[in-house]
């Protein structure tokens, strides 16, 4: 479904991602792990056309990205959950989904998608007309990805869904990512946990300093004592 | 002074607020640009001035007022829309004082523009009303429909950003302005369409000013000044804040005219402005950054 072949990227003259190259299949949970400034928040955001790349090639289903403004991007069907949620804090639950729903093809099906995310976190319909700034750490999550999932996308990128949470929470965060694998999204995950992401994906590739150092299932990396020692503290 | 609790006093009340609506409408403006695009419109006067002139033309070579007015509105969305496209767009990721500098020179031109095209002869639709006559007070016809259409105006704004994509988006944007691409908006088709708006709310305000003013190519220096300072007092972007800022100018406007010489109305509303603004520095409705 997404495939990355040599992506270079740089924030004005500070290269932050070097040649990387990897790839997602349609139904596919994959993660990347990696310290902090390893890139990976880095690499969604040249996913999602926030940052351009500036050489490399990707693509969506065959369609090339590289080339597409962030907002086309959403049209072709990736939805991205940024880093601590950010949610637009003064408007309420239900018009924060309105957004999510923004594009032309979503606006024909709101009611619909709008029943099939209060279906999915029932909590949201509770507090729809609340507005998103005051909600629990767990239910912004909640929100931001029924957001996400508004506009009907193909693949998700989740950036760090579990920072800034209470255990408990990241708990619940987790089942999140595991339920709408379970409604057949294809996911893009970051995490610093590493531990907990490994449990929910199928695959992972390991960021360093900018480059993939490891790729494998969710399983081999588990069982490296490289990845054990370094992230997960073992 | 002269400020008794007689008939005049309540007649000058009463006409602070039939002013303040027309202000409210430009502030809602003012504050709707600044609150999407972050750039304050110091020539926003002047927009209300090239309007007046547009609808003067118009209704002069013989289309009827309505119509006229409608042809305004549409002048000023259009100059708001080629104002960002031309001017704004360039500098929007440069300093703050360059935008604020660039729409300052396109105040000096639209009033020198104005000046070549149109003489400095006071110009009138010559188009009377009449007034309206209460319990001895005297209100102008002209003021009253003013002030409806201006909450019509304000009214039509709120369902629009309550109610519809574009609008939850306008107010988005202000909020987030990064995440916004992440749902799909153009932001740069989005500005377009706010400064189109906010030109629209000026044209309004122009047809609105037409049956009660004399057009003459400086007369934004006379409300200018005074909607930059309400849009202030309210907290700059908000809204709400500036709509209600004012209703409070006005009064002090209307009351300082009746109690002590129509000039120093503004010196009153000013001293206050000053006053609130030493006390609360982000503006009475602003919240502190």
């Amino acid at each position: 479904m997404l495939q990355l072949t040599d992506i270079n990227a740089a924030y004005g003259g500070f290269q932050a991602l070097f040649g990387v190259s990897m790839q997602v299949a349609a139904g596919e949970a994959v993660a990347v792990i990696g310290a902090n400034g390893a890139g990976k928040t880095t690499l969604l955001r040249v996913i999602s056309g926030l940052l351009p790349p500036t050489s490399g090639r990707m693509l969506l289903e065959g369609r090339d990205l590289a080339v597409m403004p962030p907002h086309s991007i959403v049209a072709a069907g990736i939805a991205h959950v940024p880093e601590s949620r950010r949610l637009f804090p003064r408007l309420s639950v239900e018009e924060n989904l309105r957004m999510g729903g923004y594009i032309p093809t979503a606006r024909a099906q709101f009611s619909q998608r709008l029943a099939y995310v209060y279906g999915l976190f029932p909590r949201l319909r509770e507090r729809s007309k609340q507005l998103a700034g005051t909600l629990s750490g767990g239910e912004q999550q909640m929100c931001a990805i029924a957001r996400a999932l508004m506009s009907g996308p193909k693949l998700i990128l989740l950036d760090e869904p579990s920072m800034g949470l209470a255990p408990v929470v990241v708990t619940q965060v987790f089942d999140l990512v595991r339920r709408i694998r379970g409604e057949g999204y294809t996911v893009l995950i970051v995490e610093q946990n590493v531990r907990q992401v490994l449990k929910v994906v199928d695959r992972a590739y390991l960021l360093e300093v900018g480059r993939v150092k490891a790729h494998g299932s969710a399983a081999e990396l588990s069982a490296s004592d490289e990845i054990r020692a370094a992230y997960m503290g073992i | 002074m002269d400020c008794q609790l007689d008939i005049f006093f309540a007649e000058a009340i009463l006409n602070g607020l039939l002013l303040a609506g027309l202000l409210a409408l430009l502030a809602l403006g003012l504050n709707l640009i600044f609150g999407v695009i972050d750039v304050v419109w110091i020539c926003y006067a002047e927009l209300v001035m090239v309007g007046m002139y547009g609808i003067n033309y118009a209704y002069k070579a013989g289309i009827p007022f309505l119509l006229a007015a409608l042809f305004g509105v549409m002048l000023v969305a259009l100059a708001g829309a080629i104002l960002h496209y031309l001017v704004i767009r360039p500098v929007l990721d440069t300093p703050p004082i360059n935008q604020l500098l660039v729409t300052g020179g396109v105040l000096f031109l639209l009033q020198a523009a104005a000046t070549m095209a149109f003489g400095i002869e006071f110009k009138t639709l010559g188009i009377r009303l009449g007034s309206l006559n209460v319990a001895d007070m005297s209100f102008s016809w002209a003021r009253i429909w003013a002030f409806t259409m201006a909450l019509a105006g304000a009214l039509a704004l709120w369902l629009f950003l309550k109610r519809t994509y574009l609008g939850t988006a306008i107010r988005a944007i202000a909020q987030d302005r990064q995440v916004i691409a992440l749902m799909g908006v153009d932001s740069r088709r989005l500005y377009l369409v706010t400064s189109a708006i906010g030109g629209g709310l000026a044209g309004l305000a122009a047809a609105l000013m037409v049956l009660q003013y004399d057009i003459y190519p400086q007369i934004g220096l006379q409300f200018g000044p005074l909607i930059f300072m309400i849009c202030v007092l309210g907290g700059l972007g908000n809204m709400i804040g500036g709509f209600i800022a004012a209703f409070i100018i006005s009064q002090f406007i209307a009351v300082g005219s009746s109690c002590f010489h129509t000039e120093w109305g503004y010196a009153v509303a000013f001293l206050f402005f000053m006053v609130a603004i030493f006390i609360r520095p982000q503006g009475l409705f602003g919240t502190k950054s």
